[in-house]
């Protein structure tokens, strides 16, 4: 009887661990789905930020934090560039660029380069301006890619560097 | 235990749901456009002639080694380029904006069996623009672009119209 419930504790045990391991290994593998979820309240949708710059209110300041190739064939209107936030050198162009804002400034950053999750540049550029105590900042949810959720839709876009 | 295995399963079936969501391809078979001639070099010094192709089924992959669902999708072109070569598919990836050292590194890390070129905004352009990484282009033996990919492909069905084309 004792040996049973003892052999039932060790089961139990492993059970455990192989739930925990399990969690821990998904979790490790989508980085993205604790951060910046869909429908976190960090996010801005494209009909809201549409809406936003249409709109005769002071408009937020849209800075695009993706690779050049993008930008350079359509980004939104106003947007500014900065870079690919995964890199050091961009996440540098970000820091000098809102460094004279006052804090509680709104701000978009926008990527799109890839779908949502696996997006290299967002969440540092986020990061970085959490750290840096900005208050306003939201980011674009841009769930497939900017050509699909933006692009594609009609909103208005502009070319060049 | 039964809270943390609860757990586990949600947020296994979350994560699977949140990727196909973002898998499903979105097939924008339009009107059959020709594909555009263009004349590219590859990473070991090559020149490729996109139209020297003629007669062959192409499958262009613009993507990036920097992009993790890019690099996902490697090795399945990778199998797909050994599977229908000799039936006359050719897999050819433009990579964007990635740096040489960290392109040379994927090649041969995943030992990649077809050419690889350093794409530009010209050549993205050539194509329509290319707004989101992954992007792939299916082209017939006729040289007319039969499907694009944006996104993450499905391969099931990518694989069938492989098929369908090399007949």
């Amino acid at each position: 009887m004792k040996r049973t419930n003892h052999h039932q504790r060790t089961y139990h045990a492993w059970i455990l661990i192989a739930a925990v391991v399990f969690v821990t290994v998904v979790a490790w593998q989508s980085p993205a789905a604790s951060e910046l979820p869909p429908g976190s309240s960090e996010l801005i949708q494209p009909q809201e930020l549409l809406k936003a710059l249409q709109s005769s209110a002071v408009k937020p300041i849209v800075l695009y934090v993706g690779p050049r190739f993008l930008y350079a064939q359509a980004h939104i209107r106003g947007a500014e560039f900065i870079g690919p936030a995964s890199d050091s050198q961009s996440l540098d162009n970000l820091r000098k660029r809102v460094a004279a804002l006052p804090r509680n400034s709104r701000i978009v950053l926008y990527c799109g380069c890839c779908p949502w999750e696996h997006c290299p540049n967002i969440r540092p550029a986020y990061k970085e301006l959490q750290k840096t105590g900005f208050t306003g900042v939201k980011v674009l949810y841009l769930g497939n890619s900017f050509g699909a959720d933006w692009v594609d839709k009609g909103y208005p876009v502009e070319k060049g560097q | 235990m039964i809270a943390a295995i609860g757990l586990a399963v949600a947020v296994y079936y979350g994560t699977r749901d949140r990727t196909a969501k973002h898998t499903r391809e979105r097939d924008t078979r339009s009107s059959a456009s020709q594909a555009p001639a263009l004349t590219l070099v590859d990473l070991g010094g090559n020149k490729i002639d996109t139209s020297s192709y003629a007669g062959k089924v192409v499958l262009i992959n613009f993507w990036a080694a920097w992009c993790t669902p890019c690099a996902e999708e490697i090795p399945q072109f990778i199998a797909l380029q050994d599977k229908y070569r000799a039936q006359g598919l050719q897999v050819i990836g433009i990579s964007m904006e990635d740096r040489n050292s960290a392109l040379r590194d994927f090649y041969r890390k995943y030992k990649m069996n077809y050419p690889v070129v350093a794409g530009s905004e010209k050549i993205a352009e050539a194509y329509g623009g290319i707004l989101g990484l992954p992007t792939s282009f299916l082209i017939g033996r006729d040289g007319r672009i039969r499907a694009k990919y944006p996104g993450l492909a499905d391969f099931t069905k990518l694989e069938q119209e492989i098929i369908a084309l090399l007949r």
